[in-house]
């Protein structure tokens, strides 16, 4: 039994910011994948619940004329993980997707639930931070535009602002265009897990060097993080194993690991070190690259 | 023997029940206005109420009663329901100072055999985070969970012990003021003399070994509903292996005769020794009591189930093996201490009985066992899947690969140099092994794996993935004699077409037990399965006395009272057809639903117009029934090997199976899917005990960490490798058709057989389960791997 006193369902997105303008207690639910664990778990109570399923403009996913990728906040992963554009232009997105929950989580949970519930263990998180995802937030009056970096406050704080609802993920062509990349989620169970760590790599290659390399984390935080200064090191470097052990010593300055019973400092700053360099590796030959023997 | 039935892969009877939703459990079972009870776990290890205050919870609207340790009287016999629940506890006792013992164990007569009595209903001392303090009953289970919330307690805070080195350090805190230091029990046994068995050794060498707390996680949490009926008796149904127990334990807990006390278990979710153990039911009785004997249910979520039912006993094993150049074993001394968490339970018979089951495996001249079985302030440790043999087991056949490493030794070599034969008697049980196919097990297993060309293959590896080939062997019992009563029930009518309902005391919770008797009472009375109608509901009013399904006894136990039952309505039938066609009865047999001649097959006459006769014949009507009991003063004893193929990857520390045989030798195999479906499911739940389960505890306060399934990682089918299961039947002249039993089994191997096909990749001993890839990595960095 879950302690819900209250449920509306909006139709539209301007029903729905209506809605949320008049009563600023309403809690959105998407797939209800997070919102319904935490009624489980008693840290949410007596919740006046906002349903956004019927609103089916935020299922689409499509490519604007501009090549912007868009990705509807309420798509569920299993439509991310069967989307032919995004398994041609973004598979980083597809495999995360596919990599989380089972099949029944998936075929409910929503990317924008995924981003909006701010863990940093959001699968989908550290692939739309190593793709420079932007998130269109839109409330009654108006809408506003946030680099996905600047969205992560703090776990399971997000900047969303009273009454905003995610309607849209946003990737701009430069951001995926001409780049490879590869999505390793490191965890105990293959099946319904959380991560232990999560890396998302993009790389751009020219002539056996490094063009462009962005990596996003995932656990290796508090929240989602990139590794700037790996990122900036690698940039025109030689494609050879010793970048790639140095990328990932790198990343580790990067990542604010720390020891929970979950695991360890040392272990998660060792995982950084090694899976980067194994998703760098992958991503190079995704990249048009030779592969590193 | 040629059997028609037994030996065939049948479909079980539940089977269309099950997958159609038509299968009934406890919560699909409603009572008129129920009213929903819940718990107030204590948030200490260990802590003495010092006062509780449940005003507000009473005066939350729907809530219609507040039970605490001090609120638990006999007023509730007196007043609330005067005459109806006449307490036995004469006035001086109060339900509330009533103690129990809860393990699923048959009642002794002999009251130095009896488990614990250590628990109370509702508690004032705190023993462990989870503990039982107070209880609320309401309208529905979200003003059950506010009045909780609304109850006031003050606790004074004590030490949490939450290691067995924390509860037998000088001056500890005692957990139960009875108990001197912080044992439950401890003995073991002695056979020949272990000093100078070690004195005639060539070598003696010692190992420790650690294994760590799991737990069951079967499908069904445990749910129960109670109310008084209108006989004024008690009436339970739950979700139980042990109903006749749980009529007897409830009856205890509240201190009245235990035949006012009914219950009833309809299908079960699983239950793996956790529901060999009564967990709620008395609370939900008294919870119904408190209410005027209105139906109540009481059931608990599964971060509730996962540290307040029962969990398996962590160990610690120090093992010293004397052994000589040849590889014949002299001696063999394991000092053991169980950590049995708050309460007793099942206690110290884990460790008696996992030392009791590892003797059949290596008779040697001497073997010593010391174990101590130590309360703590963590969840409480009772029966489980294997009932302390995947512990002994582990820590020993990791230890015998230690050995051969050490001595350069093949570790097949170094077993079956010292396994046991047919004939060994064991010392202590007597019990006399009567069949054994152990040897047959391993040849077996080596082909499956393809054990010597991998082995071969593996020999100079450096990569950072790397594999390894393990195995490892296991004995184990049929039930529990001479320990315990081994008695079984079964009553069979048979009907006016000649099928039959058959009823037993052995309870079905998944493992296919209602299927295999079927098939043994089909193969007697010649019938085909559909005319044997299995009642699975077990109702301690109707139900035959059995003690309940545990120790892997039922197609053994249970299946001696079926064959007995089902030879008594064969012979009845027959004599039936010998007064109708004067015919002897001992010419004639039973075969495709006919009475035939036993020896040309010739028909006689068919089964449905005797069956017909008994029932309306107007001189000698007279249906035909069993109703048996039978008492099994024998055991058999089942064998088995796991071998097992792994990688490791050396950088993170994760361990994949890439390949795992279990082969056993149970005896003649009843029904081959489900004997397999057996093995994949002991085998699975043995893979995340060796590589990912553990329950955590913070270690100052005594706190769970992943008592939910995200956090306490159950392998899902994903982490599950294809599982080989394979038998080498051997009939077992003691059991009903051949059978030895499979039940518990096939978890007891595979977790030292994955530990040395990683120490086969690695080089480096996990002498610790699970092998996390933490673990893993930090053992591998310490040992220069990495
Ligand atoms: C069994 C199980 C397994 C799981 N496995 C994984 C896993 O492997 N990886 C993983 O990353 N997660 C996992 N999760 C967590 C969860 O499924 C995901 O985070 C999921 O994407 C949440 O999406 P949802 O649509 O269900 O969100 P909801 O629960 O509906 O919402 C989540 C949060 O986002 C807010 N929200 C939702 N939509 C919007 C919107 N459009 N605008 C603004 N705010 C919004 C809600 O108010 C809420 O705070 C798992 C959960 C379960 C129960």
């Amino acid at each position: 039994m879950y302690d819900i006193k209250g449920y509306y369902d909006a139709e539209t997105v301007s029903e729905a910011t209506a809605l949320l303008a008049e009563n600023p207690n309403l809690k959105l639910i998407a797939g209800g994948t997070d919102v319904l664990i935490k009624l489980h778990g008693g840290q949410l109570e007596g919740a006046e619940l906002l349903g956004l399923r019927k609103i089916k403009s935020l299922e689409h996913i499509r490519v604007a004329d501009d090549g912007t990728i868009v990705i509807g906040a309420m798509a569920t992963f299993s439509t991310v993980f069967n989307n032919p554009i995004l398994r041609e232009l973004i598979p980083i997105l597809t495999e995360a997707a596919i990599s989380m929950g089972g099949p029944q989580i998936r075929n409910i949970a929503t990317i924008g639930g995924n981003v909006c519930n701010g863990a940093t263990s959001a699968d989908s998180a550290s692939s739309l931070f190593a793709l420079n995802a932007q998130l269109k937030l839109q409330a009654k009056n108006g809408e506003r535009l946030v680099p996905i970096r600047e969205f992560y406050l703090g776990p399971g704080k997000v900047a969303l602002n009273p009454g905003e609802i995610l309607t849209e993920i946003l990737i701009a062509p430069e951001d995926y265009k001409g780049f490879g990349g590869q999505y390793i989620k490191f965890s105990m169970r293959e099946a319904m897990d959380i991560a232990t760590l999560g890396v998302a790599v993009v790389c751009k290659v020219q002539s056996g060097n490094f063009a462009e390399v962005r990596i996003g984390l995932g656990v290796a935080g508090p929240t989602p993080l990139r590794c700037l200064e790996a990122e900036e090191y690698a940039k025109g470097k030689k494609i050879s194993s010793e970048t790639l052990a140095e990328i990932g010593k790198l990343a580790v300055k990067s990542a604010k690991a720390r020891t929970s019973w979950r695991a360890s400092k040392e272990y998660r700053e060792h995982l950084v070190e090694e899976l980067t360099q194994r998703a760098l590796k992958i991503a190079v030959v995704n990249a048009g690259g030779a592969e590193l023997v | 023997m040629a059997y028609t039935v037994v030996g065939q892969s049948v479909s079980r009877v539940d089977a269309v029940a099950k997958v159609t939703g038509k299968a009934k459990y406890t919560d699909d079972f409603s009572e008129r206005d129920m009213l929903i009870g819940k718990v107030l776990h204590s948030p200490y290890a260990h802590a003495i109420v010092k006062s509780i205050d449940v005003s507000k919870a009473k005066a939350l609207p729907g809530v219609e009663a507040v039970l605490t340790y001090k609120d638990l009287p006999e007023i509730r016999y007196a007043t609330a329901m005067p005459g109806v629940i006449e307490a036995i506890a004469t006035d001086e006792v109060s339900v509330a100072e009533l103690k129990y013992g809860t393990a699923g164990h048959p009642f002794s007569l002999d009251s130095s055999h009896r488990d614990k009595e250590d628990r109370h209903i509702l508690t004032q001392k705190a023993r462990f985070v989870g503990d039982n303090i107070a209880a609320v009953v309401a309208t529905d289970a979200l003003i059950a969970a506010k009045a909780l919330k609304l109850i006031e307690v003050e606790y004074e805070v004590l030490e949490a012990l939450t290691s067995t080195e924390a509860a037998l350090k000088e001056g500890a805190p005692l957990i139960h003021d009875d108990c001197e230091r912080n044992i439950l029990a401890s003995g073991g046994y002695e056979i020949g003399n272990i000093e100078e068995a070690f004195k005639d050794s060539d070598h003696v060498i010692e190992g420790e070994y650690e294994t760590s707390i799991v737990q069951h996680c079967h499908l069904e949490n445990q749910v129960s509903h109670a109310y008084v009926d209108s006989d004024r008796r008690i009436v339970i149904m739950t979700s139980t292996q042990i109903p006749h127990i749980v009529r007897r334990i409830v009856a205890q807990s509240l201190g009245i005769s235990w035949g006012r006390v009914r219950v009833i278990k309809p299908y079960v979710g699983g239950g793996f020794g956790n529901k060999q153990d009564v967990t709620i039911e008395p609370l939900n009785a008294a919870m119904s009591l408190a209410v005027g004997g209105r139906p109540v249910k009481l059931e608990l979520s599964r971060e509730e189930a996962m540290i307040d039912t029962r969990t398996r006993h962590a160990f610690k094993f120090k093992i010293k093996t004397g052994i000589n150049q040849d590889g014949k074993i002299n001696g063999i001394h394991i000092s053991a201490v169980s950590n049995t968490g708050a309460y007793a339970s099942h206690g110290h018979s884990i460790a008696s009985s996992g030392g009791g089951k590892f003797r059949y495996l290596y008779p040697t001249k001497a073997l010593k066992y010391d174990p101590i079985t130590v309360y703590t302030n963590l969840p409480v440790a009772g029966a489980m899947r294997g009932y302390g043999t995947p512990q002994i087991f582990f820590a020993f056949e990791s230890h015998i690969e230690d050995i051969a490493k050490k001595l350069n030794m093949d570790p097949i070599e170094i077993r079956k140099k010292n396994l046991v034969e047919v004939g060994f008697v064991e010392p202590l049980s007597k019990n006399k092994i009567m069949s054994c196919a152990i040897r047959e097990c391993i040849d077996k297993g080596r082909e499956l794996i393809k054990w010597d060309a991998k082995k071969a293959l593996y020999k100079k590896q450096s990569g950072d993935k790397r594999r390894g080939l393990g195995m490892a062997c296991f004995s184990y019992a049929s039930g529990t004699y001479p320990v315990a009563l081994e008695l079984a029930g079964v009553r069979i009518v048979m009907n006016q077409d000649g099928s039959v309902q058959l009823q037993l005391g052995a309870t079905e919770i998944g493992q296919g037990s209602d299927t295999v008797f079927a098939q043994m009472v089909a193969e007697i009375l010649g019938l085909p399965m559909y005319m044997v109608h299995v009642i699975s509901t077990q109702d301690t009013d109707i139900t035959p006395f059995d003690t309940g399904s545990y120790a892997s006894r039922q197609t053994y136990v249970t299946g001696m009272a079926v064959e007995k039952a089902a030879l008594e309505i064969k012979q009845k039938v027959l004599g039936f057809c010998h007064s109708m066609t004067d015919t002897p009865a001992h010419l004639l047999d039973l075969k495709d639903q006919w009475i035939v001649f036993k020896e040309s097959g010739e028909k006689v006459q068919a089964l449905e117009v005797v069956a017909m006769q008994s029932y309306y014949d107007r001189v000698h009507a007279q249906p035909i029934t069993s109703d048996v009991s039978n008492n099994a003063r024998i055991n058999a004893i089942p064998f088995g090997v796991t071998f097992a193929e792994v990688e490791v990857d050396i950088k993170t520390g994760k361990i994949k199976i890439l390949e795992i045989y279990n082969v056993h030798d149970s005896g003649k195999i009843v029904n081959p899917l489900l004997a397999e479906g057996q093995v994949h499911g002991g085998v699975s739940m043995a893979i995340g005990y060796a590589l990912s389960e553990q329950l955590l505890f913070d270690e100052a306060t005594g706190k769970p960490l992943n008592n939910n399934l995200l956090d306490y990682k159950l392998p899902t089918i994903m982490d599950t490798p294809k599982i080989g299961a394979a038998f080498v039947e051997k009939e077992d002249p003691t059991g009903p058709f051949g059978v030895k039993s499979l039940g518990e089994p096939p978890i007891v191997s595979p977790a030292p057989a994955i530990r040395n096909a990683v120490l086969d990749a690695t080089n480096v001993a996990f002498n610790r389960i699970p092998m996390t890839p933490q673990r893993v990595f930090e053992k591998l960095k310490e040992a220069g791997t990495i």
